[in-house]
């Protein structure tokens, strides 16, 4: 359920940006998801498959790249990714702060059939 | 022949929700209305929160949107103690969207300044990844629920900007914590103000009310 609604967005875009290029179909669509985005790549592939019936995009490939998220330890100027239950710097031990690295939700590119 | 091409996009998907949200707290500003985002389990003491908070304004207006998969008990409850509500059923949908809260922002009579409240589903998961309208956002998590929450529904804290930990009173009965629970938020927010509260005795709402007069 949760994921219908964005991949109805996703479906939107992506043929609004094929329309704007005179394309007659989308072959492929690179979407770039964070760990903590909420949205699971296989669930949003499932859904993909059946609002893009009889669309421009039916048929495209989703590929999804995943990013892993990361905090940001102030002191050290480093990022690094948080182990279980700690959200401290492997550097200096202190509470680092979250990042928006790990909560990206969009389309990064797609390919198109143009005649 | 037909061509392959590659078109680079970069468009957040979130777009067209965050600019519904956007409009609809704008069109509430202007009327004076401040708009606060109630986040948290099911049974965690939203409601509960909510009609402390409100009891404690007086020379306040309130406005609720209720927002459940199914009922509309919440809005009775309100409604009886004359709160002006209107509940929002998703009928399975797991978060309120932009959309939605539009929608239903729209059939609440705002005709005095004041604050608007929308409950959001009990899910301490995808509510706080779709901005709904809010000025802020309150999260509302309770004792009985373990204070390992910060940790494992990370999003959540990291978002809000003012905390309730509630059910106070259980903390013996059900081993909470304390240090843990902070532990876990200030790794994730280090602006949020935690508050204990009791809603069943009103405790500790004369603090949240404060901050809320203070902030919006």
């Amino acid at each position: 359920m949760h994921e219908y609604p964005v991949t109805e967005q996703i479906i939107k875009i992506a043929s609004e940006k094929a329309k704007e290029n005179n394309a007659i179909k989308v072959c492929h669509i690179a979407l770039v998801v964070g760990e903590h985005s909420g949205f699971i790549g296989e669930s949003i592939q499932m859904y993909f498959d059946i609002i893009s019936r009889g669309t421009i995009c039916e048929g495209a490939i989703l590929e999804i790249e995943n990013i892993k998220a990361k905090w940001k330890c102030p002191l050290c100027d480093i990022t690094y990714m948080r182990q279980p239950y700690s959200f401290a710097c492997p550097k200096c031990g202190q509470d680092g702060l979250p990042t928006n690295i790990g909560k990206e939700f969009y389309i990064k590119s797609i390919e198109v059939e143009v005649p | 022949m037909t061509n392959i091409e590659k078109i680079d996009v970069v468009q957040d998907i979130y777009e067209e929700n965050d600019r519904i949200a956007l409009e609809t707290k704008e069109s509430l500003e202007k009327v004076g209305v401040f708009v606060i985002n109630v986040m948290g389990s099911p049974g965690a003491g939203k409601t509960s929160s909510i009609i402390n908070i409100i009891r404690s304004m007086p020379e306040e207006s309130f406005y609720v949107i209720e927002g459940d998969i199914e009922s509309d008990i919440d809005t009775i409850k309100l409604k009886e103690l004359g709160i002006n509500a209107v509940q929002i059923n998703t009928n399975g949908a797991c978060h309120l969207d932009a959309p939605i809260v539009q929608k239903y922002a729209k059939k609440i009579d705002m005709d005095k300044p004041g604050i608007l409240f929308i409950e959001n589903i009990g899910n301490l998961v995808c509510p706080a990844e779709f901005r709904i309208g809010e000025h802020i956002k309150m999260l509302i998590c309770s004792t009985a629920e373990g204070s390992d929450k910060p940790y494992k529904y990370p999003l959540a804290f990291e978002k809000a900007n003012i905390i309730l930990l509630t059910k106070c009173d259980l903390k013996e009965f059900v081993d909470f914590d304390d240090d843990f629970f902070r532990k876990g938020i200030k790794g994730l927010n280090k602006t949020a103000p935690i508050f204990e509260v009791n809603a069943k005795t009103g405790e500790g709402f004369k603090e949240v009310v404060e901050w809320i007069r203070k902030n919006r």
